[in-house]
């Protein structure tokens, strides 16, 4: 249901940048939500040592990530044993394959869905309706976002784009609900359609939060029971997940918990933690027969190759790191035309899509340090940033590198002038002449300056130099 | 298996190889050390679950089911879901009259009347194997007799909590049970309140797809 595909969208961040700035409505819905969502997190981590609760969670995350070819196989062992049966891709075009091929298996004409960001990230959506299978999304947000065919803006409030009279009327047009600023009407009304939904679904499809391996548990974190209707109503569940989701203790999901809801909206919890560890027993009166676990690589394991960048992979999808974002506040999840939008979202897709096509989103940062500094795992996200900023200009052949498309963004005069100026700057006489000329060939000075002017006016070198007034000054002072 | 497995798997022990893994070890006090009394953790978990619209009742465990007829019919609710065969079942029929709400079991699979369950049925009760007072959540663990949806079904939805089996903590609740060592149950569920979203330009809104309402007996 997203509208095109991400890699014919992304590269037009600046245009929608602009057009998003240029929105009055955008800019309100993004502030007061983002403004809501800052304060609701200070608030929620009141009375708690938050540092060292991040350190907690990060080492967590990298004792996961340290292990995490044997957790994969632990988890895979101990869901097998107990009746989920798990399955591999390498490509997000492989698991919709997976995905699809058990929908046949069972006949299945209807899948209704939980909230999934990797199953957004494989458009799995729109892969399934093109065989011929419906996919309903079952999250409230993502419900209205399906409606307005459009995309998440933000990956735990995936309608936040919008206003109440803006989702009144859209479910007005598309479900016939009566147009109410009432919210609670509104969402009663979604309600009634939905639950129908659940019943008819052949087949149930969720993402997973944290996957434990110790235990072969998957573990699901919502608000609203439509993930636990998804898994438990339908007789088929399927659960996809990033391989980097596992964790290698029961224990070790609790902090992560405190600092996931924590961060992501201010709650203590959420209203349902599912845990998921097989399908129905033979004993039982409900729930899934069959449970399936799809583990999603896309891209992932080429960022383990890297020890700097594998940082990327400890992020749990809190969405912290967008709420403080200044850029996101103001442009909106819509800009960057990729699944994940803001600060995670600069560091993860370029690595999914590769530079090319994510050319502008390293530096569409002020690297003013908020996300880093609210990461519930300590993902240093400016240095990450940096790095794809080099990686984008870097030209050196011989050092092997992960990132697909290093190296776009570098041109011959930008790389010719820095040449240039490392020969001048490496000797004092040449340095020297350099500042002489330029101040004596000022009126020569460009006075655009590519994206600099855009915005600023150019620098115009000085009638004299630093060096040469000195002098001046100490002659003067001497006579 | 297959050869995604093994390629993914591979992939990753070669980006491993020749780094230096050392993670820093995990240090579980800033999530465990919390030294409250009985009362202040029953305190805590009422002031939890009452800000996100749960009704918690505190009630000597001999009056709970006069106490529970009371709220069923402050609700005019027309009949209650209840596993017949647990003690709390049992002591439900044995005080029941001839003009209380009519008792329903959950006693054959989910897919011979799912019309009945979703349309039909008004309120459930469930037990639970307690509940954790930092965050104001109750542990479901649904069994044969009391089966998932009945936590989720039914808009109203009533729990029975001994006031002893309340845990500071999820990682003190965790380990107490010993929930890895034993193993987990095929769904265990914390429920920390009714079904809610603020997906509308952040207005909270309760009762979603799950229960409209959920309601706590502690029994002290």
């Amino acid at each position: 249901m997203t509208v095109g595909g991400h890699q014919s969208d992304v590269r037009q961040f600046h245009p929608r940048a602009r057009a998003a700035l240029d929105n009055p409505q955008i800019r309100a819905n993004f502030r007061s939500a983002m403004d809501g969502l800052m304060g609701k997190r200070q608030a929620a981590f009141e009375g708690w040592d938050l540092e060292t609760l991040r350190d907690l969670g990060a080492s967590i995350r990298l004792r996961a990530l340290a292990k995490l070819p044997e957790l994969l196989e632990t988890l895979e062992a101990n869901c097998t044993r107990q009746g989920i049966q798990v399955h591999w891709a390498e490509t997000g075009d492989e698991a919709c394959g997976i995905i699809r091929d058990l929908c046949r298996a069972r006949g299945a004409r209807r899948v209704i869905k939980g909230k999934s960001m990797v199953s957004e990230e494989m458009e799995l959506n729109q892969f399934l309706e093109a065989e011929g299978i419906e996919a309903l999304e079952s999250d409230l947000g993502e419900y209205l976002v399906q409606l307005a065919q459009e995309t998440p803006s933000h990956i735990i409030m995936p309608a936040i784009h919008k206003n109440t009279d803006e989702i009144s009327e859209l479910m007005h047009e598309k479900t016939g609900t009566d147009r109410s600023g009432d919210v609670a009407y509104l969402t009663a009304s979604a309600r009634r359609q939905l639950r129908e939904k659940f019943q008819q679904a052949e087949v149930g499809i969720s993402g997973v939060n944290f996957a434990v391996a110790e235990t072969g548990t998957l573990c699901l974190v919502e608000n609203e029971g439509n993930g636990r209707m998804t898994t438990t109503v339908p007789p088929c569940h399927i659960a996809v997940t990033g391989i980097e989701k596992v964790v290698e203790h029961l224990e070790d999901v609790a902090p992560l918990l405190s600092l996931l809801t924590r961060s992501a909206t201010g709650q203590h919890i959420t209203t349902y933690v599912n845990l998921i560890s097989g399908p129905r027993q033979a004993d039982e009166l409900d729930g899934p027969e069959e449970v399936h676990l799809v583990l999603v690589d896309g891209g992932r394991s080429a960022i383990y190759q890297d020890p700097e960048l594998l940082d990327t992979l400890r992020c749990i999808r809190c969405g912290a790191c967008m709420n403080h974002c200044p850029v996101y506040t103001r442009v909106g999840g819509h800009s960057y035309g990729t699944t994940y939008p803001g600060p995670i979202g600069k560091i993860l897709m370029p690595h999914l899509l590769g530079l090319e096509a994510t050319r502008d989103l390293p530096s569409a940062s002020s690297l003013c340090g908020a996300c880093g500094e609210v990461c519930p795992v300590r993902i240093p996200i400016p240095t990450l940033l940096q790095r794809l900023r080099k990686e984008s200009v870097d030209g050196d052949r011989l050092r092997p590198s992960v990132v697909k498309g290093r190296g776009v963004k570098r041109t011959w005069s930008e790389a010719l002038a820095w040449h240039g100026f490392r020969w001048f700057a490496a000797h004092p006489g040449r340095y020297r002449l350099l500042g002489w000329m330029m101040s004596r060939f000022r009126g020569l000075a460009p006075r655009r300056l590519g994206a600099w002017t855009r915005y600023r006016s150019a620098p115009k070198p000085a009638p004299q130099t630093l060096h040469e007034l000195m002098r001046q000054r100490s002659r003067e002072g001497r006579s | 298996m297959s050869s995604a497995r093994s390629t993914i798997l591979a992939r990753l022990r070669q980006g491993r190889a020749g780094q230096d893994w050392s993670a820093p070890d995990s240090d579980f006090s800033v999530v465990a050390e919390r030294r409250w009394t009985a009362a202040e953790k029953l305190d805590r978990f009422e002031a939890r679950m009452t800000s996100v619209n749960t009704e918690v009742v505190r009630v000597p465990e001999s009056d709970w089911v006069e106490c529970l007829k009371g709220r069923l019919q402050e609700k005019s609710l027309a009949n209650l879901l209840v596993a017949s065969e647990l003690a709390h079942g049992r002591a439900l029929a044995r005080s029941w009259e001839g003009g209380d709400p009519q008792l329903v079991a959950y006693n054959r699979p989910f897919e011979q009347w799912p019309a009945g369950l979703f349309n039909h049925v008004e309120a459930s009760l469930t037990g639970c194997r307690g509940a954790i007072a930092e965050t104001g959540t109750l542990i479901l663990w649904p069994t044969p007799q009391e089966p998932r949806l009945m936590s989720l079904v039914p808009p109203v939805h009533f729990v029975l909590l001994h006031a002893s089996e309340l845990y500071a903590t999820l990682s003190e609740a965790m380990a107490d049970q010993d929930w890895a060592g034993r193993g987990m149950p095929s769904n265990a569920v914390l429920v920390s309140g009714p079904s809610k979203t603020a997906d509308i330009e952040q207005t909270l809104a309760y009762g979603v797809h799950g229960p409209r309402e959920l309601v706590v007996l502690v029994l002290q």
